[in-house]
C-alpha cells in the first residue's frame, strides 16, 4: 500500500518535471529516477574482456589523475550495459577512479552522450542546429515522428527506436543528418529517411561507407553531390628543398635531458 | 581582385557606421595583398576527398614524415620561429598567432612535464573540417603532434576528439598505433632521440569542451566548465602542468609549413591572414562541400567556384554566417564584397571563426534561424556563469515569440540589452558567442522583426519551413564508383 503510494507520488513528480521546460542534458532529466532495473543495489561489473580495456584506458593518464579515465570508462560501461548507464555502473566507475560517486553522477548528467535511462536498439539522434535546420532537419524529424508515432525524446513501444533531436554533430556540409548509434547517415531526404527506418525495422541498417559515414544521396564523403572541383590531378608529394635543414645542429635528445624527461 | 579595389573596399567597410569591431583596438589590414587562385600543387590536404587510403603507406606517398628528423634537428626554437614567420593563425576560431602561442610554453622545466593538447572537439555549428583531416589524413595530425609537441618541448600529446566522432576516433587511434609500430612516435620518435607519446581521448558530447580550459577540465574527468584565466594553460594546464591547447587543423598543417618553408605558406592570402584554409560550406548551395582554399578568397568566388553557386542564383542570397555559428550573420550587401579572412570579416562586424560558411537563401526565415541558434547556446551553456545560463534562455524565449510576431516593439532594444549584458560578462567566450548571432540579427534583419510584430499574419510559416536540401541531385556516379569502395548508398 505504502509502496504504491510512494511510486504514484514519484511518477506525479516526474510528470510535473516533464511538463516544465527543464534544461535537459541528453535523454534523461538531471535527476535519478528509481526504477526496477535501475536501483543502487542493481549489479554491475565490467566483463573480463572490458577490464582489459579499463586497464588500457587507465594507462593513458598520470597515476595521480585516475579521474581522467572517467569519461572513457563511462562510455565503456554504457556500451556494456546496452546503450545506457544504470546507477550501479556509475558507482562502479567511481570505485575504479577512486572518487566519490557524486563526482561521476555530475559528469554523467553533464554530457549529452550519457543516457541515464534505457534507449532503443536504434538510437537516432537528429542534428537540429541551424545549418541542418535550413537544410530540412525539421522535415526529417517530422518524417520520423509520423512514421514511428513517437515524439522527440521517446522510445517506441517495441523498444526498437529512440528519437532525439540533438545539437550540431559536425557534419554540416552533409546536412541534414542523423546519427544512428555510432554511425552518421547524411544527406538525407524524406524518402531516404523512410527507407532507412524500414531497413532498420528489418534489422538491415546499411553499413557505413568507406569513410565511416553514409551519405544517403550516393556521395562518398565531403565532395558534394556534383563532385569535387579541386584536386583534379593525382596528388604529388610537395617539393622539399633538403638544403633548408642542413644547418640543423640541435640534438633532439638534448631537449629531453633539458626538460628532465 | 586588384589591390586598389580591395583596399578601397576595406576602407568603405570600416567607415560604415554601426559596425562594431569584435575586439577593440584591432588594426584593420584587410585588402593589403592579393588573392590568386590556389593550385593543386599548393594544397596541403591532398587526400581531402579520399581517393587514397588513410594508412601510413599512402600517407608516406603523400609526403608525410619526410625529413621529420632533420626538421627536429633544427631545434624547437627554429620551428617556432618558422611558424611565426609563416603567419599561421590558429584555425580553431579565435585566430591567435600560432607561433606566438607555442612560444609561451616554458623552455626550462620546473619539474613538471609539458603537454600538447589537440582540440578535436569540433562542434561549432557549420564546422566539419577537422573531421575530414582525422578520417582521411590522420597521419598529418600525428606528425603535426610530434613536431608541434617537440617545438613546445612537450612530453606527450592528448588529442581530445568529440565523442560523436566514433568512426573518426577509430581511424585516428589506428593511425597512432601505426605510427608507434613504425617508430615514428614513442621512444626515439623518427630516430631523432626524442621521446613523444600521443594519447587519444574521446569526449562525451558537450560543445563547451571546445573551449580550452573546459577541454582541460573535461580531460581531467570533470564537468566541462571553463576555468578562470589566469593562470593560463601554458602555466597551469592539463594535470597541473604547462599545456597548450590547439586546433587539429593548426597542428596538421604545421609539418607541411616546416617542410616547404614559411615563405611558401605566407605567399597565400593578405597580410596578417596568411596561408591556406579548409572551408566547410553548408546551406543552400548547389554543391555543399569541404574544400581547401587560399585565405582572402572572396566569398562569392568561393561559392561559385567550389559549390556551383547558390541553388537559386547569387541574387537569392539572403544572408551568410561566414565562420561558424558564433560569428554574427552578414547580409547580402556584405556578402557581395566579403573576403574570407580574419580582418576583412572583422571589419564587417563578423569574423572568420572556423571558416565554416553557412549560406541562407531568401526562403529562410532569419528570425527562426537565429532562434534555433539561441536554442543551441541555451542547451550548451555549462551553467557556471549566471549571465550566460539565464541570458541564453531569455534570448531564446524572446526570439520564439518574435518569430511568431507575438512581441512588443520595445522588446527589440531589450533583446539587444540582454545580449550586451551577457557579452563579456562570463568566464569563457560562449556567452559572447550566444550574444553575437542575436546582435547580427538585430543589425541586419531588424525590419523583419518589426514587420512581423506589426502584422503577425504576414509571416507565412509554411513557406519558411525548410524542406530537406543536400545540394543538387546527385550527379557524380563515375567518380564515386571509382573511389567509393563499392560502399556508397543506392536506394
Amino acid at each position: 500500500m505504502l509502496s504504491t503510494r510512494t511510486s504514484r507520488v514519484a511518477s506525479a513528480v516526474a510528470k510535473k518535471f516533464q511538463q516544465q521546460s527543464v534544461r535537459s542534458m541528453g535523454t534523461a532529466k538531471s535527476f535519478h529516477l528509481e526504477s526496477p532495473n535501475n536501483k543502487a543495489e542493481t549489479y554491475f561489473d565490467f566483463s573480463e574482456e572490458n577490464y582489459v580495456r579499463v586497464n588500457q584506458v587507465l594507462q593513458k593518464y598520470p597515476d595521480n589523475y585516475r579521474q581522467a579515465a572517467m569519461i572513457p570508462l563511462l562510455d565503456l560501461a554504457q556500451r556494456q550495459a546496452g546503450g545506457w548507464l544504470p546507477l550501479a555502473a556509475m558507482d562502479k566507475v567511481a570505485q575504479i577512479c577512486h572518487v566519490a560517486p557524486v563526482r561521476v553522477y555530475e559528469v554523467a548528467s553533464f554530457y549529452t552522450m550519457f543516457n541515464r535511462t534505457p534507449v532503443g536498439k536504434y538510437f537516432m539522434q537528429v542534428c537540429g542546429t541551424t545549418p541542418c535546420m535550413i537544410c530540412g532537419s525539421e522535415e526529417i524529424m517530422q518524417t520520423i515522428q509520423n512514421h514511428l508515432g513517437i515524439k522527440n525524446g521517446e522510445t517506441t513501444k517495441d523498444g526498437y527506436f529512440t528519437l532525439l533531436e540533438v545539437e550540431c554533430l559536425g557534419a554540416c556540409a552533409n546536412a541534414p543528418m542523423v546519427q544512428i548509434n555510432d554511425d552518421y547517415y547524411e544527406c538525407l531526404s524524406k524518402d531516404s529517411m523512410i527507407e532507412l527506418l524500414e531497413l532498420m525495422k528489418q534489422d538491415k541498417l546499411p553499413e557505413v561507407g568507406k569513410w565511416g559515414s553514409l551519405p544517403m544521396n550516393g556521395q562518398v564523403s565531403c565532395e558534394g553531390p556534383l563532385g569535387k572541383r579541386s584536386l583534379l590531378k593525382p596528388p604529388v608529394p610537395p617539393k622539399v628543398d633538403p638544403e633548408r635543414f642542413k644547418a640543423g645542429e640541435v640534438d633532439p635528445a638534448s631537449v629531453k635531458t633539458h626538460m628532465a624527461y | 581582385m586588384s589591390l586598389i579595389s580591395a583596399s578601397r573596399r576595406a576602407v568603405k567597410a570600416v567607415s560604415q557606421k554601426g559596425i562594431r569591431s569584435l575586439s577593440s583596438g584591432a588594426e584593420v589590414l584587410a585588402g593589403s595583398g592579393t588573392y590568386q587562385g590556389l593550385t593543386d600543387e599548393d594544397r596541403i590536404f591532398t587526400n581531402l576527398y579520399g581517393e587514397q587510403d588513410w594508412r601510413l603507406k599512402d600517407a608516406l606517398k603523400r609526403g608525410d614524415y619526410h625529413m621529420t628528423k632533420e626538421i627536429m634537428c633544427m631545434g624547437p626554437d627554429w620551428i617556432v620561429q618558422e611558424i611565426k614567420d609563416s603567419g599561421l593563425r590558429g584555425r580553431g576560431g579565435a585566430g591567435f598567432p600560432s607561433g606566438l602561442k607555442w612560444s609561451f610554453m616554458p623552455k626550462e622545466t620546473d619539474g613538471r612535464p609539458s603537454f600538447l593538447v589537440v582540440n578535436a572537439d569540433e562542434s561549432e555549428p557549420g564546422t566539419c573540417k577537422d573531421r575530414e583531416i582525422m578520417r582521411k589524413d590522420p597521419h598529418k595530425l600525428v606528425e603535426g603532434c610530434l613536431l608541434a609537441g617537440y617545438a613546445m618541448r612537450a612530453r606527450a600529446a592528448y588529442i581530445y576528439i568529440r565523442g560523436e566522432y566514433f568512426n573518426e576516433a577509430v581511424v585516428l587511434d589506428e593511425a597512432i598505433h601505426e605510427a608507434y609500430d613504425a617508430g615514428l612516435i614513442g621512444k626515439n620518435a623518427c630516430g631523432s632521440g626524442y621521446d613523444f607519446d600521443i594519447f587519444l581521448h574521446r569526449g562525451a558530447g558537450a560543445y563547451i569542451c571546445g573551449e580550452e580550459t573546459a577541454l582541460i577540465e573535461s580531460l581531467e574527468g570533470r564537468q566541462g566548465k571553463p576555468r578562470l584565466k589566469p593562470p593560463f594553460p601554458a602555466g597551469v594546464g592539463v594535470f597541473g602542468c604547462p599545456s597548450t591547447v590547439t586546433n587539429v587543423e593548426t597542428v596538421a598543417v604545421s609539418p607541411t609549413i616546416l617542410r616547404r618553408g614559411a615563405s611558401w605558406f605566407s605567399s597565400f592570402g593578405n597580410e596578417n591572414n596568411r596561408g591556406t584554409k579548409l572551408f566547410g560550406i553548408s546551406g543552400h548551395v548547389k554543391n555543399p562541400c569541404v574544400v581547401e582554399e587560399s585565405m582572402s578568397i572572396p566569398l562569392q568566388e568561393l561559392i561559385e567556384k567550389h559549390c556551383g553557386g547558390m541553388r537559386n542564383g547569387w541574387d537569392s542570397l539572403q544572408a551568410c554566417i561566414p565562420g561558424g555559428s558564433s560569428v554574427p550573420v552578414l547580409n547580402k550587401a556584405h556578402c557581395d564584397e566579403a573576403i574570407m579572412e580574419f580582418d576583412d570579416l572583422r571589419s564587417r562586424g563578423s569574423g572568420l571563426g572556423t571558416a565554416a560558411v553557412t549560406m541562407f537563401d531568401n526562403t529562410v526565415d532569419m528570425v527562426g534561424a537565429i532562434r534555433r541558434l539561441s536554442h543551441f547556446y541555451k542547451h550548451e551553456s555549462c551553467g557556471q556563469c549566471t549571465p550566460c545560463r539565464e541570458g541564453t534562455s531569455w534570448l531564446e524565449d524572446v526570439l520564439i515569440r518574435m518569430e511568431k510576431g507575438d512581441a512588443d516593439k520595445r522588446e527589440i532594444p531589450m533583446l539587444e540589452e540582454i545580449s550586451r549584458q551577457i557579452e563579456g560578462q562570463t568566464i569563457c567566450a560562449l556567452g559572447d558567442a550566444a550574444a553575437w548571432p542575436v546582435q547580427g540579427l538585430l543589425r541586419h534583419f531588424k525590419k523583419d522583426i518589426e514587420d512581423r510584430i506589426d502584422d503577425p499574419s504576414s509571416f507565412d510559416a509554411e513557406a519558411a519551413f525548410q524542406k530537406s536540401w543536400s545540394g543538387d541531385p546527385f550527379d557524380n556516379a563515375e567518380w564515386t564508383k571509382e573511389h567509393g569502395g563499392g560502399l556508397t548508398y543506392a536506394s
